[in-house]
């Protein structure tokens, strides 16, 4: 973590702010949530369309 | 004698690591094989873009990148191949395992949370995005995003990807048990009618793009290459996609991407933070898949590999036969290649999912 501050500092263009994780983590909680329920719906879809057209 | 001594001595030790940089690329792709179709064209186009007064870079280079880069042209063109690829049986016959493929996403949205930490929220989302384990997504995303760093990124997603057979083993190896990685799981072979495999790519791209529609060029091109390679009539596009159409577009897309990887926006220390950030997602990734298969076994009394959550990264077919290629290690009876390549698969499309739910959450 050391390493990376230091370099955060040499960059002007970067920072060093540990509470943007904290802050972000409402992106991580909502961005597994979606990619759940979207996989979720595909694996219905896919398993009726099996159920329908199983040779 | 003048113009001689004006070219060389414009020359700067920037230009010359950077030179050096593309000729380990090119070590890298000739040498160990790593990623060859991308690393070989990309480290000849470094070598190109960082010759002082290049006329390669102003040029047809930034020519090219226009044409198909900064529209996101050629990653979504490549998608057509990919898909066309791409054989989702052993995923049809056993749907479940795409919960693998979205719990391997995990590494995206941690490393978004920690890459915030030192970037602006659209670099941070774009530096996220290595953890798709897909080159294409990477820079479809970045360049959508309008992020400054799509050279370190580009190189970091198809570095890692590369290198995926030294970096999972250990982060398997340390979540599990042998007793765990000697877990088998018998294949039961199902069949999966024509009608399925035509409806499967519809149904995702139709499903995925409703709810997430800044997915829908890339879901879309992907699926687009798999119907036609599954809807059985169009065998010679299929042939052509798969080869000439993926083998051209990774020539363009190569040399292209080289056109950030001049000195000036390549050397800085921003671009090792993102080496270091895109391998910590690619570690994530993996823990995520890993750590969800146990999670699953807790309540399952299907016990389940938990080494085939490690193989729902994007990086096909790498993961998913490293997973097998493990299991046999610890028992040699157990062969988890259906598995692993199905949850495999499943990262292909979770991962152009997870791509499309950043640029939703920050375009």
């Amino acid at each position: 973590m050391m390493f990376l501050a230091k370099a955060a500092a040499a960059a002007p263009e970067m920072f060093f702010a540990p509470a943007n994780f904290i802050s972000n983590l409402k992106y991580m909680g909502l961005g597994m949530l979606v990619i759940f329920v979207i996989i979720g719906m595909i694996i219905l879809s896919t398993m009726v369309i099996n159920y329908l057209f199983s040779e | 004698m003048d113009i001689l001594y004006k070219n060389l001595l414009s020359f700067t030790w920037q230009d010359l690591v950077m030179i050096a940089i593309g000729c380990l690329l090119i070590y890298l792709a000739i040498g160990k094989e790593m990623e060859p179709s991308l690393l070989l064209p990309m480290g000849f186009g470094t070598i190109l873009v960082n010759i002082p007064f290049s006329d390669a870079l102003v040029g047809p280079i930034m020519e090219l990148y226009n044409a198909g880069i900064a529209n996101e042209l050629f990653p979504l063109l490549l998608f057509i191949g990919i898909g066309a690829m791409i054989d989702f049986g052993p995923l049809l016959s056993n749907p479940k395992l795409m919960l693998f493929g979205a719990a391997a996403q995990f590494g995206i949205f941690f490393t978004l949370c920690m890459a915030s930490m030192f970037f602006p929220q659209i670099d941070a989302a774009s530096i996220a995005i290595i953890g798709a384990a897909d080159g294409p997504t990477s820079i479809a995303v970045a360049n959508t995003l309008g992020s400054s760093y799509v050279g370190p990124i580009t190189v970091a997603a198809y570095s890692y990807m590369a290198l995926v057979p030294i970096i999972q083993p250990p982060v398997i190896k340390a979540l599990t048990t042998k007793k765990e990685r000697m877990i088998r799981m018998p294949y039961e072979q199902k069949s999966v009618s024509k009608r399925t495999r035509i409806l499967f790519p519809i149904i995702i791209t139709v499903v995925a793009s409703a709810i997430i529609p800044q997915a829908t060029a890339l879901i879309g091109f992907l699926m687009f290459g798999n119907l036609i390679r599954e809807c059985g009539v169009l065998e010679s596009l299929s042939g052509t996609a798969q080869n000439v159409l993926a083998n051209l577009v990774t020539i363009f897309l190569g040399i292209s991407v080289a056109f950030n990887m001049t000195s000036a926006q390549f050397l800085k220390p921003d671009t090792l933070l993102i080496l270091g950030l895109g391998l910590i997602a690619f570690i994530v990734d993996t823990a995520g898949g890993v750590l969800f298969a146990k999670l699953l076994n807790m309540f399952s009394k299907k016990k389940i590999n938990p080494m085939i959550g490690a193989a729902g990264i994007s990086a096909f077919p790498m993961s998913g036969r490293i997973v097998h290629k493990m299991a046999l290690e610890e028992d040699p009876q157990n062969f988890l290649l259906m598995h692993s390549i199905g949850v495999n698969v499943s990262g292909q499309i979770a991962s152009v999912i997870a791509g499309g739910i950043i640029l939703n959450l920050f375009s």
